[in-house]
């Protein structure tokens, strides 16, 4: 497969993503928005590290890793992302506790 | 070396410490204490400095260095006191008469409250304490500092009254117009540094570095000195502060305004008389200005109706002389008119205080007459100070003022015709004062008439004493052509003036000449004197205005007039603009940067909405430009 079709997918995932989290106001959505940025991403390098591995003549692949830091870096986005995921809940149940909602237009506390 | 020269900063020491005391417990001390305090240390001073006058008197002079006062390069300059004849000399004057005024000061100030009165007798203190180190100090740097301190007391005591806005103004006006004489000694004080790097008196005069210098340094040099001089003595052109001066205590008019502080640069000019040795052209200039300020003031004098008035005028008058003499170079003549002119200035202004103390207050001789009733010491004794501020033969006024005159017709007939038109104008306006003050009929209310008496002891007593001396004073300096070798104030002071009479010897004069115009004056003098008496003896109050000259006197010339024209009004102009520069420029400025950045950050602050959308949405905007940037605009 070309790869210009993983880059439409991750750049359609991605600013599905981004426009989530513009326009909703549910915490929980937002935070999928979130999740589904970061998966375009991931999508993104595995998509350019199986392209590259193909290369053989390419010396930036003479490496360690053979060539596959692209799929390594994932998983570290895949620990990331749960880790990060514990923290949000978190804070949205906290939030839910102080506002009897999710929905983010009421944290603005701090303005003025 | 044990001698008590050693110890001549017992000298400023005590009244430094009066007025430590005086002004700091100014609170606590009782009037008797504070007056003990003031005068007692004054006295201590006075003891020590007739040791040291012994001390000299035997021979014996010195400095004495007590500490390192600036120190860099090559240059020194240590804080020491000089005792010769010429330092030790003021010494007696300052302390002497200076204890006579603290004695007086203590009856006539008696109806300020306690905190006031130690006030008064702190600055007082510090007065003769900064005196004392303009007159001892042993270089330029010394003597600046007692200058400033001098300035500095004549500022606080004028202004003594502060809560009248009057006499502020006046305490203020003698303030910038000594720091404008004081700029020219500080600038001849530099030039000095700057030619042969050293200002300490002694090596200034010794020959190896007088040889350094060229006619235009000594010229220069003396020149800015006598800027000095003119600030601070008192005239032309700065003169105008001296009769404002009387706004102050009158005490204090006797101390500071004709005694002490104002004979300042006549010390000064004394003191480097080799200078001016050097340069003929400044001693022209010191002897014209000194014969223009004693006639203008002479002539100011003739037509004021304020008794301190009168008197503030004919001090300036007097010190017109003190210059006159600097500037023929008799130089022994000015110091010895410093001293009978402080006997009888002082004197004269105590009597005046006395007048006042014993009218409440009333200073207006129009409103006086008749007071030889009620005041017989003041009476006499002030008569016995205008005898000897007129000149008459026997009086020590009589000798000061012949020598300098001698010694200005020995220079020019022309300065001697001049300046005796002054001393005639001297006697007529003493003893219209006089007159007015004391003979004729009693002027003023029914209710000062019944209140009229005479002053307590510690008023009177000064009062006979400087009468004394005013009367007798002048018998340590009578000319040769009197009695021979009888100048015992000339042999006495004749180590100081050594170089400068080497360089430039007296004119001698025919004996016969000189008994001519001493006997001349005199003559003249009584004449005038009796020509004053007769016509103001039985003054009437008219209340019609002087017209043309002599209103033109009354107003002093308008000099104060003219300088407010010339100097003050344009200065005050150029102030107002530079304010309204000021403030509509550079505080516009300023304040525009101010309420701009508060303005943009108003702006700014808008963005801050607490909507976390449109936190994440600009978020987006600012990746999005910088996406923009990085693929578009990379090259």
């Amino acid at each position: 497969m070309p790869i210009n079709l993983y880059i439409f997918l991750a750049l359609a995932l991605f600013s599905i993503g981004v426009i989530g989290v513009l326009t909703r106001r549910n915490a929980i959505i937002i935070f999928m928005c979130i999740e589904l940025m970061l998966n375009a991403a991931n999508l993104l390098l595995v998509a350019f590290s199986k392209l590259h591995l193909a290369d053989k003549a390419n010396p930036a692949l003479n490496v360690a890793t053979n060539g596959a830091d692209g799929q390594l870096f994932v998983f570290f986005i895949m620990v990331v992302a749960a880790a990060e995921v514990t923290v949000g809940l978190a804070i949205i149940v906290m939030m839910y506790r102080n506002t009897h909602s999710v929905d983010v237009n009421f944290l603005n506390r701090l303005k003025n | 070396m044990n001698s008590i020269i050693d110890y001549v900063w017992l000298v400023p020491f005590f009244p430094l410490v009066g007025f430590l005391l005086n002004g700091l417990l100014r609170n606590s001390l009782s009037k008797p204490l504070t007056g003990i305090i003031g005068c007692g240390t004054i006295l201590a001073s006075f003891v020590v400095s007739v040791l040291l006058f012994i001390e000299v008197k035997n021979g014996h002079t010195g400095t004495v260095t007590l500490f390192d006062f600036i120190s860099y390069d090559k240059t020194s300059i240590p804080f020491s006191f000089l005792v010769d004849q010429l330092s030790v000399l003021f010494l007696l004057i300052i302390t002497g008469v200076g204890f006579l005024i603290h004695l007086y000061s203590t009856a006539y100030m008696h109806e300020e409250s306690e905190m006031h009165f130690a006030r008064y007798f702190a600055y007082l203190n510090l007065f003769v304490f900064s005196m004392l180190l303009l007159v001892l100090g042993s270089n330029y740097v010394i003597m600046f500092i007692g200058w400033e301190g001098v300035g500095l007391c004549s500022y606080l005591l004028i202004g003594y009254w502060f809560k009248n806005i009057e006499y502020g103004n006046a305490a203020k006006k003698a303030f910038v117009m000594n720091r404008i004489g004081d700029l020219g000694f500080l600038l001849a004080v530099f030039w000095l540094l700057a030619k042969i790097g050293t200002v300490n008196f002694a090596e200034v005069f010794d020959n190896a570095n007088l040889e350094l210098l060229t006619k235009n340094d000594f010229t220069i040099i003396t020149m800015l000195l006598f800027v000095g001089a003119t600030g601070k003595s008192a005239q032309i052109p700065l003169y105008t502060w001296l009769p404002d001066a009387m706004a102050g205590p009158t005490p204090v008019s006797a101390l500071i305004h004709a005694a002490t502080m104002v004979t300042a640069g006549i010390y000064m000019i004394a003191r480097s008389n080799i200078l001016y040795t050097m340069a003929p052209l400044t001693m022209n200039v010191v002897a014209i200005i000194g014969l223009a300020t004693a006639l203008l003031a002479a002539t100011i004098a003739l037509k004021q109706n304020d008794i301190k008035k009168v008197l503030a005028y004919s001090t300036v008058s007097q010190l017109g002389y003190m210059f006159l003499g600097l500037g023929v170079g008799a130089f022994t003549g000015a110091v010895f008119h410093v001293m009978t002119h402080a006997f009888f200035k002082a004197l004269l202004f105590l009597g005046a205080g006395s007048v006042i103390h014993g009218m409440h207050h009333e200073q207006d001789i129009r409103n006086m007459g008749g007071l030889k009733k009620y005041m017989r010491t003041t009476h006499l004794t002030f008569l016995i100070g205008c005898l000897a501020i007129a000149g008459i033969p026997g009086f020590s006024g009589f000798f000061s003022k012949d020598e300098i005159l001698a010694a200005a017709f020995a220079k020019n007939p022309v300065l001697y015709i001049l300046g005796a038109a002054g001393a005639l104008m001297t006697a007529f306006y003493m003893f219209r004062l006089y007159a007015m003050t004391f003979q004729g009929k009693f002027r003023g209310t029914h209710e000062q008439e019944h209140h009229l008496h005479e002053s307590p002891a510690a008023i009177t007593i000064p009062l006979v004493v400087l009468a004394i001396l005013s009367a007798f004073g002048g018998l340590i300096g009578v000319p040769e052509f009197m009695a021979h070798h009888a100048h015992q104030l000339g042999d006495f002071l004749a180590p100081v003036f050594a170089k400068s009479t080497a360089l430039q010897p007296a004119h001698e004069i025919d004996h016969n000449t000189e008994w001519m115009m001493a006997g001349g004056l005199s003559l003249l003098i009584i004449i005038v004197i009796a020509l004053a008496w007769s016509r103001f003896s039985k003054y009437q109050k008219t209340g019609e205005e002087a017209g043309g000259f002599g209103k033109v006197l009354e107003n002093k010339w308008y000099v104060d007039e003219l300088y407010e024209a010339v100097i003050g009004r344009p200065t005050n102009a150029f102030g107002r603009m530079m304010e309204k520069l000021d403030k509509y420029g550079i505080d516009w400025i300023v304040n525009g940067v101010g309420r701009s950045v508060q303005y943009a950050s108003r702006q700014a602050r808008l963005i801050q909405s607490g909507q976390v959308g449109s936190y994440v949405l600009l978020m987006v905007i600012g990746m999005i430009i910088l996406f923009a940037i990085q693929v578009f605009l990379k090259k």
